[in-house]
């Protein structure tokens, strides 16, 4: 009855239909859920991370779906949800000229301040 | 004493066996994070019924006649009664489990609406029995209070799913209440051991219907009326599907007797 087919996708691999950016206005095939990305909040205090994706009609239902994939082991006490096709990444092909330019500027980085022995942790 | 037992392995037997028949959707769910979702629940109840026949198990081995009450799989008199000699070696007609949780799967709706009219139940009655004089019983209730409210939850969002969704998916729930129906009248049917116990499912009938009636209408599916309801479950007499399961739950202990992993 849900003759779903399902297409399975890594960490991290939003695949190009369904990332954002380039609105694909390509309505998904009418037995396939479209793909949502899962947030986990670990503790109060800590923020929300990545954790992975999974399939779901609408949002109540991923958050319901997230729900039992990633915090049955007592991951988590908050969930957010983002269709996975709304989130705009960055193309791994233009990573020389976006991330490249910084390596040589050290400069850039807060290591030649004198700090007094008073601040920790920094 | 007897009564309370009784009463204990009806609830125990009633998760056993629902959390059985969820188990069966394992790795055949529709979609995977559905999959995940059932066997969650199944796995949930599992727990429940775990916690039940422990506690029945105790008082069968305190009590003077316990050796003899149920048998615990004809290993004689003597015999410690176990959680695992309750769920593996009493026959079909010891069983008191509800009607409702030993029918079959069916399609993906039936399997839902079971589980909705079941939880349903199982939430206004774990409600009050958190409240109940025996201590044991009353925490293991509230301990699976909060389970419960997440299967009801679960359970009523796909009745409005497919309830309200497409001309199928609404046909199918109604093949599935009319297939299911006939056995909700049953949980409000007091067994002379809840009698005993002074507890009073038909208490929770009118509370039921109200929330059952609110999640039809918004799913636009009709409320039954005037269908004959079947009982006999609590007492032991089932209907021919509980056999089949029993055949398989309790194929390795009955093939293997004492077995281990």
């Amino acid at each position: 009855m849900f003759n779903t087919c399902i297409r399975k996708f890594y960490y991290g691999d939003i695949p190009e239909d369904n990332a954002g950016g380039t609105q694909s206005n390509k309505p998904a095939a009418k037995n396939e859920w479209p793909l949502w990305e899962i947030f986990i909040r670990s503790k109060q205090g800590l923020d929300h991370k990545h954790v992975g994706s999974l399939h779901a009609a609408d949002a109540a239902m991923a958050i319901e779906n997230a729900r039992d994939v990633y915090t049955r082991r007592q991951e988590g006490i908050s969930i957010w949800v983002v269709e996975s096709r709304y989130i705009t990444a960055s193309n791994p092909e233009e990573a020389g000229e976006l991330y490249e330019p910084a390596v040589d500027k050290i400069y850039r980085h807060p290591t030649f301040y004198q700090l007094p022995d008073e601040v920790n942790h920094m | 004493m007897n009564a309370l037992i009784d009463y204990i392995l009806h609830l125990a037997d009633t998760t056993l066996i629902l959390s059985q028949r969820n188990s069966e959707w394992c790795g055949h769910g529709p979609i995977l994070e559905q999959d995940i979702a059932i066997t969650n629940i199944s796995l949930d109840l599992l727990g429940q019924s775990r916690n039940f026949y422990q506690y029945a198990a105790q008082l069968l081995n305190n009590s003077t006649e316990g050796n003899k009450a149920p048998s615990p799989g004809g290993e004689g008199v003597g015999a410690e009664v176990t959680e695992d000699s309750l769920a593996y070696l009493r026959k079909e007609r010891e069983y008191k489990n509800l009607l409702l949780v030993e029918q079959p799967n069916g399609d993906w709706g039936q399997t839902i609406l079971r589980q909705y009219l079941f939880s349903q139940y199982q939430y206004l009655l774990f409600e009050q029995l958190q409240h109940y004089s025996d201590e044991q019983l009353a925490a293991i209730a509230a301990k699976s209070l909060k389970e419960t409210r997440y299967h009801v939850r679960w359970s009523s969002e796909w009745v409005l799913r497919l309830g309200d969704g497409t001309g199928e998916s609404h046909d199918r729930m109604l093949k599935a209440i009319d297939e299911l129906w006939r056995y909700t009248g049953e949980m409000f049917m007091p067994a002379s051991y809840e009698n005993s116990l002074n507890i009073d499912p038909a208490a929770l009938k009118k509370a039921w219907e109200e929330k059952v009636n609110t999640l039809f209408t918004e799913a636009s599916l009709p409320v039954p009326e005037k269908v004959f309801m079947q009982s006999g479950g609590k007492t032991g007499t089932h209907t021919e599907q509980l056999g089949f399961i029993l055949t398989e739950l309790q194929y390795m202990q009955r093939a293997y007797p004492n077995c281990e992993w």
